[in-house]
């Protein structure tokens, strides 16, 4: 180390409170000049190491009288700390700047990224099937399932179709060659459910039954054989057409949201009487008016009904006590809707195209 | 069923005014209101100003022109005025629509003066397709043909009057309505005005045919017989003598194309207009054509034959079933007395007794045929005609007599407005009768209309909502009994009343309440860990697919399922004719289709149910099941490395299961693992049940390369995993009591040891886990190796063992301890050797 002003310092001489004050003012000059941390770090070991002034002074003290130990002591520390300090602040600034040369180096360009990693995407009918479930789990309902091989006697006898009933022929079901002819079909509603839930006996009743169901619909952009129904029903005593009517209203403003509200028109249906055809307020336009529902603002989206009394004495089930209501809709044609795709096969088809945008 | 309005207005004052879409949107509201569910309003006709009547009077050819004709007409100005026209089919004398110079034709054509070869054309003669009264025509549209210039013409054909005038072709509204099978009042446009009425609070009415009759009795003429027990509740006929072929007036040949029905000839076309308009098929025979002169109905002979009106041979009273067999009908035809069949009942006439431009006297039946009889008998036939569908919906008992009338009426009619002898009826009506008419009569409670409406209607509200469409409410020993309209056939209970209430009420008017359950909304265990596996697979990157339950057998085949398959008795698809019984066929068709679009991370899985053998009672099995197919550059190391993550997602217990591959069973045996690689496959089981008996939960693996190259996947591998759910989620799950974790240090010891191939690595992991005790913290197999450095036939698997204590770090001694007891346990155990 070099200085302009050279002071005759010495190892085996104890400075005076001048001379140390010369020296320190110098040392932090020359401190703040080091321009690299290892520049930095070579002078602080020349300052501060064990071949350093400030050491050989440090040892002379043991020699000092011991009447100006202390107060040499106490100085000689007190520049220590100082010179210390002006180190660190140094050092402090200068890995400042070599951190960010650092981090500048180390730059990725993340659009560079070869690998992707997607997630798998549930088909859209669960995904729509998964939604209405949760929304009747809300509401206390079961969620009941059934077989989708079925006999005459669940999926038509009991629902109250006559043997003659135009469902029933052969055109629109598809049955199995298994035993008596037209014994054991693939179930062409999932009302079926209905009557394992009534034949169980435990009353009342407040379910949903999803699934998969089958029909003789030659395939074509808005037919698919099979596809999936969501049936609900309620069974209690005194349930009313307007308890029907205001609980439909209710779901349909959950499902849907709460500006979409619900109409009911005479139908019929076997298993239901009074049968109501179940229209709601249009979701492509709202109400108000658009190609999908025919510019009426209103779309059909499923069937409901009292439970007939038939359908209670066929499952030994008291109509005089108990009465209630069952609806149901499709779900793939809930999803064709609300997604606007061109043709409900896509459903079918399975192409990842299709299925990873849902 | 299609409505013109005009008709509607026949029966009761409906103020709706055509041209005015607001009142006509209004009543098709109402329509919507009472479920008679309109499909479609349309607007047609409206007039063609301009068109008149117009008579041929000379035909001259033009020089050097072979496809056109001039043709002079007379139209009631001009005497002789000068068209050319491209036509042939008509002769001097003929009368023809004649569109005058500035006319606009409905497709759009401005009629002009033109000048062709020195001749002018002042107009166009048109066809009905031009002027959009038929579909297609052969030429032009012939009014009258009375066979010279100077024939004389019918009063309403006269020249100059305006086509649309004598047409009747006022615009009109046509409504197309979806009638609901529990309404066979609606199949007649009279049912749908009583119910308009009834809902607008306007009179209604049906006007009492007029007959004329001649001095003849019908009874002398001809016979009606019923001689069958079922199948036919009545049986009118009536007779009209001195019939010709004559076209019908305008005003119904038009209202029968609104509605969609060819006209043909008066009596055919008056025998579709009674149907049409009271929803009574009725049936026209050249009574010189019947034996006998006279109809019965009785049930067909086994296997006897008659031709239809269709020129087609039906063979009656008996079915071949596709097997074979054949059975027995009970089929309805009507005979005449010679006992010759001449008509397959309600569903379709005989083509010997079919009434011919030559028929002069007309016997018609009009009859009152069992509903489930006639609809087997159409369904079987594939004859699903306008007559066969109502009477299956089922037909006015009540309403016979009338029908008949109206029917001679609308033919008297017809001939007065062609100016020709008016058709006598025979004198009465000819009946037979099997079984009387008896009115339905249902009890009605007040309390139970509201208790099941949830209203507050009172008696007398009631009683005016039922009157107008025929319901008569009267008092019996202090109960309300409802006699049901005979032209309800369809309602026979309270209930069937209670809609009709309600219906007429309105559904719109019922107050709205909300019931709640007085249950908590939970998913099953079975539903809530479905849901997690789901979303562990689509957490995996395997997306849900959806095949097809009803599959082609040779795919069913090509995956190795030996069957045998539930077989569909009518498939619409000739291929796709059995259940699947597994996932794997509608998977890989999946990939190859995939595969074909150039898609990539082609990872699939399936959650649906598969279908096996009949059991007991006859019912095929079904099974729910999952499959994932991993065709992204997969094998069967990514089918196991994913169903334990899987297993860990749904909460199984890792020490639950154990692996099994080829080893105490036969593989072949497991249905579940068909089509998968012999040797890539293992099982998977509880650890705990019985070895020889336990059930396998679930296969995991890769597809066999030969059902994956007959699939027509590209894919060289494709990894698998296949489980029934109920299997799945059998296995033990993972105890809900926390494990304690260590806070000292772990410490690993490495260890590699030479097995022979033939022995799974997870006997060595299974062994070293026992010798290593409380003490493992995990296991992990860290290489493979094969090679020079071991012996043939043999591999090095290498392991680290991670140890720790709960109450202290472990020491060297430890290490050595544990050590020195695996190399022991797995040497005495297995045929492995500590790697030197």
């Amino acid at each position: 180390m070099t200085s302009e002003k050279t002071v005759e310092l010495d190892h085996d001489r104890f400075p005076t409170p001048s001379e140390l004050d010369e020296m320190l003012a110098s040392a932090t000059s020359t401190i703040s000049a080091v321009n690299t941390t290892d520049a930095l770090s070579v002078l602080e070991g020349e300052l501060l190491g064990r071949k350093s002034l400030m050491a050989s002074w440090k040892r002379l003290l043991g020699v000092l009288p011991i009447a100006d130990r202390r107060s040499a002591g106490q100085v000689l520390n007190e520049a220590r700390l100082a010179l210390e300090a002006a180190f660190s602040t140094r050092n402090d600034e200068l890995s400042s700047t070599g951190r960010v040369e650092r981090l500048v180096a180390d730059r990725l360009d993340l659009s560079e990224v070869l690998e992707e990693t997607r997630p798998g995407h549930l088909h859209l009918v669960t995904q729509v099937r998964d939604e209405l479930e949760d929304v009747f789990l809300g509401m206390g309902y079961e969620i009941a399932e059934g077989p989708e091989v079925e006999n005459e006697w669940y999926n038509f006898t009991a629902l109250n179709m006559p043997r003659h009933h135009s469902a029933r022929s052969i055109q629109d079901s598809f049955y199995l060659d298994i035993g008596d002819k037209e014994t054991w079909l693939l179930r062409s509603q999932t009302s079926p459910v209905q009557i394992r839930l009534l034949e169980r006996g435990v009353l009342p009743i407040y379910a949903i039954a999803p699934g998969r169901v089958y029909r003789r619909d030659t395939p074509d952009n808005r037919h698919i054989p099979i596809f999936h129904q969501i049936e609900g029903m309620v069974v209690d005593e005194g349930v009313t057409f307007g308890d029907m009517a205001g609980t439909i209203e209710t779901f349909i403003k959950a499902i849907f949201g709460s500006d979409v509200s619900t109409r009911l028109r005479p139908a019929y249906f076997p298993f239901t009487e009074p049968s109501a055809e179940l229209e709601i307020t249009c979701t492509i336009c709202r109400g108000a008016g658009c190609r999908t529902c025919s510019f009426t603002g209103w779309i059909e989206l499923g069937g409901c009904g009292m439970v007939h009394p038939a359908v209670f004495e066929a499952t030994g089930v008291d109509p005089e006590r108990w009465t209630g209501f069952a609806f149901g809709f499709g779900i793939d044609r809930l999803a064709f809707m609300r997604h606007e795709f061109e043709d409900l096969r896509s459903l079918m088809e399975n192409d990842i195209r299709f299925l990873t945008q849902f | 069923m299609r409505v013109p309005l005009s008709w509607l207005k026949d029966f009761t004052p409906l103020e709706v005014d055509v041209f005015d879409e607001a009142s006509v949107g209004a009543l098709a509201s109402t329509l919507d209101g009472l479920g008679l569910v309109v499909e479609s309003i349309e607007t047609v006709g409206g007039v063609l100003p301009g068109v008149v009547l117009a008579r041929i009077m000379e035909i001259h050819a033009i020089e050097g022109a072979d496809r056109v004709r001039k043709v002079l007409v007379d139209d009631g100005e001009r005497p002789r005025l000068e068209i050319v026209c491209g036509a042939t089919n008509f002769a001097l004398g003929d009368v023809v629509p004649l569109a005058t110079i500035g006319t606009r034709l409905p497709g759009g054509m401005v009629i002009a003066e033109r000048r062709m070869r020195g001749a002018t054309s002042n107009g166009m003669l048109c066809s009905e397709k031009e002027l959009e009264i038929a579909e297609d025509a052969a030429g032009l549209m012939i009014v009258a043909s009375p066979g010279g210039v100077d024939a004389p013409l019918p009063d309403a054909v006269r020249l100059g009057r305006r086509l649309d005038d004598y047409l009747g072709l006022v615009p009109e509204v046509v409504f197309d309505i979806a009638v609901e099978p529990n309404r066979p009042d609606a199949l007649a446009v009279a049912g749908i005005a009583r119910d308009l009425a009834a809902k607008l609070g306007l009179a209604f009415s049906i006007p009492s045919p007029v007959v004329a009759e001649g001095s003849t009795e019908a009874s002398t003429l001809a016979s009606v017989a019923i001689k069958s027990e079922e199948g036919c509740s009545a049986l009118v006929g009536r007779v009209l003598e001195g019939v010709a072929e004559f076209a019908s007036p305008g005003l119904v040949r038009r209202r029968l194309e609104l509605a969609g029905v060819r006209p043909i000839n008066a009596v055919v076309d008056a025998s579709n207009y009674v149907m049409l308009e009271f929803g009574q098929p009725t049936h026209a025979y050249d009574l010189d054509r019947l034996q006998g002169h006279g109809i019965v109905v009785r049930l067909a002979k086994s296997g006897e034959e008659i031709i239809t009106l269709d020129d087609q041979r039906r063979v009656l009273g008996r079915e071949r079933l596709a097997d074979g067999d054949v059975v027995e009908l009970p089929e309805l035809v009507i005979a005449d007395v010679a006992d010759t069949a001449v008509g397959v009942a309600g569903v379709m006439g005989g083509l010997e007794t079919e009434i011919t431009a030559v028929t002069t006297t007309v016997l018609l039946e009009v009859a009152n045929f069992d509903s489930l009889l006639i609809g087997r008998t159409s369904a079987r036939l594939g004859l699903k005609s306008e007559a066969s569908q109502r009477f299956w919906r089922g037909v006015d008992p009540l309403g016979l007599e009338r029908a008949a009338d109206r029917f001679c009426e609308l033919v008297q009619q017809a001939a007065r407005e062609a100016d020709l002898p008016v058709p006598l009826a025979a004198r009465g009506t000819l009946r037979a009768e099997a079984t009387p008419y008896v009115a339905t009569e249902v009890d009605l409670r007040v309390a139970r209309v509201n208790s099941l409406l949830g209203t507050s209607l009172s008696e007398a509200q009631i009683v005016r909502l039922l009157a107008p469409i025929g319901f008569e409410v009267r008092d019996a020993d202090g109960r309300r009994v409802v006699t049901v309209p005979s032209w309800r056939v369809d309602a026979t209970r309270e209930v069937d009343v209670i809609e009709e209430i309600a219906r007429h009420y309105g559904y719109e008017q019922i107050g709205r309440s909300e019931r709640r359950s007085p249950r908590v909304g939970v998913l099953t265990s079975h539903q809530a860990r479905r849901r997690r596996l789901r979303s562990a697979l689509i957490g995996a990157g395997v997306t849900e697919a959806w095949t097809s339950s009803l599959v082609d057998p040779r795919t069913e085949a090509a995956v190795g399922s030996p069957g045998p398959y539930s077989e569909v008795l009518n498939p619409i698809d000739r291929d796709e004719t059995v259940l699947r019984t597994g996932l794997m066929g509608g998977l890989l068709e999946a990939i190859a289709y995939n595969e074909a679009h150039r898609n990539s991370s082609i990872r699939l899985f399936e959650i649906g149910s598969v279908f096996g053998p009949s059991d007991a009672d006859g019912r095929p099995t079904e099974e729910e099941q999952v499959a994932v197919a991993l065709a992204a550059g997969d094998d069967a190391r990514s089918a196991m490395a994913l169903f334990r993550a899987l297993a860990e997602a749904i909460g199984l217990d890792p020490e639950g299961y154990v692996f099994e591959q080829g080893e105490a069973r036969s593989l072949e045996s497991e249905r579940l693992t068909t089509g998968m690689h012999p040797a890539r496959t293992a099982i998977v089981m509880a650890r705990r049940a019985d070895p020889r008996t336990r059930p396998v939960a679930v296969a995991v693996g890769e597809v066999d390369p030969d059902v994956l190259r007959a699939a027509g996947v590209a894919a060289p591998r494709v990894g698998w995993i296949v489980a029934p759910l109920v299997g799945l989620f059998s296995l033990p799950e993972r105890s809900e009591k926390a494990k304690q974790v260590s806070r000292y240090p772990s410490s690993d010891l490495d260890l590699a040891f030479v097995m022979d191939d033939d022995v799974p690595a997870s006997r060595l992991l299974e062994t070293l886990q026992r010798a290593c005790g409380p003490l493992l913290e995990s296991i992990k197999l860290i290489d493979v190796y094969r090679g020079d450095a071991v012996a043939p036939g043999t591999r090095s698997l290498a392991v680290r063992l991670r140890l720790v204590a709960l109450d202290r770090t472990l020491g060297p001694e430890d290490l050595s301890a544990v050590q020195k007891d695996a190399i022991e346990l797995v040497e005495s155990r297995l045929p492995a050797r500590l790697r030197s």
